[in-house]
């Protein structure tokens, strides 16, 4: 398991500014912490170190160690004192080392932050941006591989916001740091460094080469709830986020498929309109996630489109997804939703 | 009442201004290190009171050092726990083992044979001679970082291996990343990478010892820094309350990856001293010096099983190394923090003492040494034979879905089936250990 990363930022071949989804990331808190005094970046290792993941390199030299500093490994802590600064006045971003860590914080996110705004009528609101690496595909074993996005998008309250490209990333979390509600934005730490296509055996593409790598400098927003369309295609439509948006999209270009794959960015408040547009149109639905597949986000995402495009299916809504199992050490990538789990659905989809 | 006027908020009415404190270390790299300002007391002056105190008449203990290991290598005042150079011999070859095995298990990762690998490096006593004062029955629920413990019980090395590598021996079936032991023949709770978890767990296991009326302890591990998560005070305040027969060990190491041990309160107090607080016995060790580490367990174990409560020990040492094979330490500390160490040593110290008192010498270390490298030498080249991490040798496909409940519903059957056709189409002409 590999935390370190090692490049900077790059030109492209063609002269424009290219950013890993770290460096993009980075960008944006950089970006929020100089516009709005109120921005504090808190977490373990963020501060003098810059992340075990080097999301934060720099930011305390830059903008100070009351910005931006190291907290006491306590993931209630880090989201209860965030709760209180938000409550203050602040707009904290806090970061939990891992997605896996998150649980000794979630009664504070879930009974307090989710539900501030609603218990108090609008006195008290929550305005924090709680970031945390998620997802496997590093061999980081069952504590440092989990999705576990279901579980937030199930609390009434919470908005959970996932990037699947560098542009994206700056663009979102920007979104996400200036929204009045408490967001958790996950970040797919396979493609930190560049897209996976889950084609584990073959070597890793740097993001440079891809257009969505290009990163303006300065201020840009992406209104959270819009999806972005990936791929246009008129056979099926694929429904993913994160890693997997990468991993669907290598898949339907080896099968020499047409997809209209949709990238959900934003899990809620979800863009069901673009969802809706795209279904109607392929009358065909795959939907991709890493996590878990019991009660996880694609079975929100199956019950929604047969409840509303019903009629325009021509097959049965697909799922593909990780196993019902704790993620695997050694057995990583027969666990992983890969290109022949993906393969598979699409021709099953393709047939009816 | 507050001296400011009131509704006055302005910063600068409140005189001076609020201002947040936020830790900073006092070395980073480049930086040179100066120790001699550490407080680490002398050796054999800590008093050594009865097991059956009250917490209260420890604060000297929980504030100090105990400390045996003099300057001159012998062993002094009341807490010498008095162990036959026999036993010393052993404690001096298990630590010796565990640096050995840490050595060849740090090259394997960066030689690609598996994922990820900590050492335990300068903290050994800390396990080796803590476990060897336990019976080897009692329960230990430890973190990451005490491999000393399963060395001191004589756990096989090709084990620890099978599970380093997540190959086809690997007793855990290569679920876990490596290092996160587990061997219940070996009274060795399962490690979870989710810190302090285990520190409850702990407590709630001497509980049951108690509740059944059993003669055997429980003993927990925790890094300085983990003492931060809520799991770790819950565990203090349980073990008070049901007068748990069970001993909180916290290794202070001084980091916590990149945060030092003021990130967990270091810079006010000692982490002994919490104890008193919680109304548990409170000691604190040089953690570099094995044979104080022996006393301080023992003098716990002993009063635990005279049902005289629990007691939390702050072993003072510090982490060599970098916290994993993911981290690189050059990035936030002074290299010479570790040369400048006032502590020294753990594994040198005993080396020194056990000269000292004429019951060992240079040659016998050295010979000791190259036994030791050549042992996991030959575990390793065993356990290599079941295969390293990413080569095929695994445990099968299926075994991915046991275990997850006692038995296999349907979804996971399905599951199962799925991915056995997964593995057909990737692999046509079938792999090794299908
Ligand atoms: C609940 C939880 N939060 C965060 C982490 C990530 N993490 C792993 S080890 C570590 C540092 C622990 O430091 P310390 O407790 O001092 O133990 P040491 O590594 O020094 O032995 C952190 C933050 C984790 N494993 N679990």
């Amino acid at each position: 398991m590999s935390t370190q990363t090692k490049k900077k930022a790059e030109a492209g071949a063609d002269g424009e500014r290219r950013l890993n989804m770290i460096e993009a990331i980075n960008d944006a808190l950089d970006i929020m912490l100089e516009r709005d005094p109120d921005v504090i970046v808190m977490g373990e290792d963020v501060g003098y170190f810059g992340g075990v993941f080097r999301c934060t390199a720099g930011l305390q030299e830059k903008h100070g160690k009351t910005r931006v500093f190291d907290t006491p490994i306590s993931e209630c802590g880090i989201i209860g004192v965030a709760v209180g600064m938000g409550a203050y006045g602040l707009r904290p971003v806090p970061e939990i080392q891992f997605a896996d860590y998150i649980y000794p914080g979630l009664d504070q996110l879930i009974s307090e932050a989710a539900r501030l705004r609603y218990r108090s009528a609008t006195e008290y609101i929550a305005p924090l941006t709680v970031r945390s690496p998620f997802g496997g595909g590093i061999f980081g074993g069952q504590t440092h591989s989990q999705s576990p996005e279901a579980i937030f998008t199930h609390v009434s309250g919470l908005k959970t916001v996932i990037p699947s490209t560098p542009y994206d990333a700056k663009g979102l979390l920007i979104s996400c740091i200036e929204d009045n509600d408490p967001v958790i934005f996950f970040e797919p730490k396979r493609i930190y460094n560049g897209p996976f296509s889950g084609f584990y055996d073959k070597p890793v593409e740097p993001w440079k080469r891809h257009p969505q790598s290009e990163v303006p400098e300065g201020y840009y927003n992406i209104p959270l709830g819009q999806a972005r369309t990936v791929t246009e295609g008129e056979q099926l439509t694929v429904l993913a986020y994160g890693t997997m948006v990468h991993v669907a999209e290598a898949v339907c270009r080896q099968k020499g498929v047409e997809a209209h794959i949709l990238d959900l960015r934003t899990l809620v408040p979800l863009d069901i309109e673009a969802i809706e547009a795209s279904v109607e149109k392929t009358g065909r639905c795959l939907i991709v996630h890493e996590a878990t597949r019991t009660s996880g986000f694609g079975a929100e995402l199956s019950a929604l489109v047969t409840e509303r495009c019903f009629y325009h299916l021509e097959a049965p809504v697909e799922r593909v997804t990780g196993f019902d199992t704790p993620y695997p050490h050694s057995l990583e990538w027969a666990y992983f939703p890969g290109p022949v789990r993906i393969g598979e659905a699409i021709d099953k989809i393709l047939s009816e | 009442m507050a001296d400011r006027p009131d509704g006055e908020r302005k910063a600068g009415s409140n005189k001076p201004a609020l201002a947040l404190h936020v830790p900073e270390p006092k070395y980073r790299p480049g930086d040179t290190v100066d120790f001699s300002d550490l407080d680490i007391g002398e050796p054999g002056k800590q008093p050594r009171p009865d097991e059956a105190c009250d917490p209260s008449e420890m604060g000297e203990l929980a504030y100090g050092l105990v400390r045996v290991l003099g300057d001159d290598d012998k062993a002094h005042g009341p807490w010498d726990p008095k162990l036959d150079p026999e036993t010393l011999r052993t404690m001096l070859h298990n630590m010796a083992l565990v640096r050995a095995f840490d050595e060849r298990m740090f090259r394997g990762q960066r030689q690609g044979k598996t994922s990820f690998y900590m050492k335990c490096t300068g903290e050994e006593a800390t396990s080796v001679a803590a476990a060897m004062a336990l019976a080897s029955d009692d329960m230990v629920f430890p973190s990451y970082r005490q491999q000393g413990i399963l060395i001191a019980r004589g756990y096989p090395l090709i084990e620890m291996i099978n599970q380093i590598y997540s190959n086809k021996g690997d007793k855990l079936k290569g679920r876990q990343l490596p290092i996160m032991y587990s061997s219940r023949e070996h009274s060795f709770f399962s490690i979870s990478g989710n810190l302090a978890t285990q520190t409850p767990q702990a407590v709630g296991w001497a509980m049951a010892s108690a509740i059944k009326g059993d003669s055997r302890i429980a003993a927990t591990w925790v890094g300085e820094g983990s003492t931060a998560e809520g799991d770790f005070h819950s565990a203090c305040t349980f073990a008070t309350v049901y007068n748990a027969p069970v001993i909180l060990n916290v290794i202070n190491n001084q980091w916590a990856i990149s945060s030092f041990s003021g990130f967990a309160g270091a810079e006010r107090t000692t982490f002994a001293a919490r104890a008193l607080g919680y109304g548990l016995a409170g000691l604190r060790v040089d953690g570099n010096d094995a044979l104080a580490c022996f006393a301080a367990q023992q003098w716990a174990a002993n009063r635990a099983r005279a049902n005289a409560g629990p007691t939390l020990i702050e072993y003072f040492t510090y982490r060599a190394e970098g916290h994993s094979t993911s981290d690189d330490p050059t990035g936030y500390r002074s290299a010479q923090e570790r040369t400048e160490w006032p502590l020294g040593d753990p594994v040198m110290r005993l080396k020194r003492h056990l000269i000292a008192i004429g019951e060992w010498d240079e040659e016998r270390q050295e010979k000791m040494d190259l036994e030791a490298a050549e042992r996991v030498k030959a575990a390793t080249k065993e356990a290599e034979k079941n295969g390293i991490l990413g080569h095929g040798l695994h445990h099968p496909f299926r075994t991915m879905f046991e275990d997850v409940f006692e038995e296999l519903p349907w979804h996971l059957r399905e599951q199962s089936k799925q991915a056995i056709r997964e593995r057909e189409i990737k692999f046509p002409e079938g792999r090794p250990n299908a």
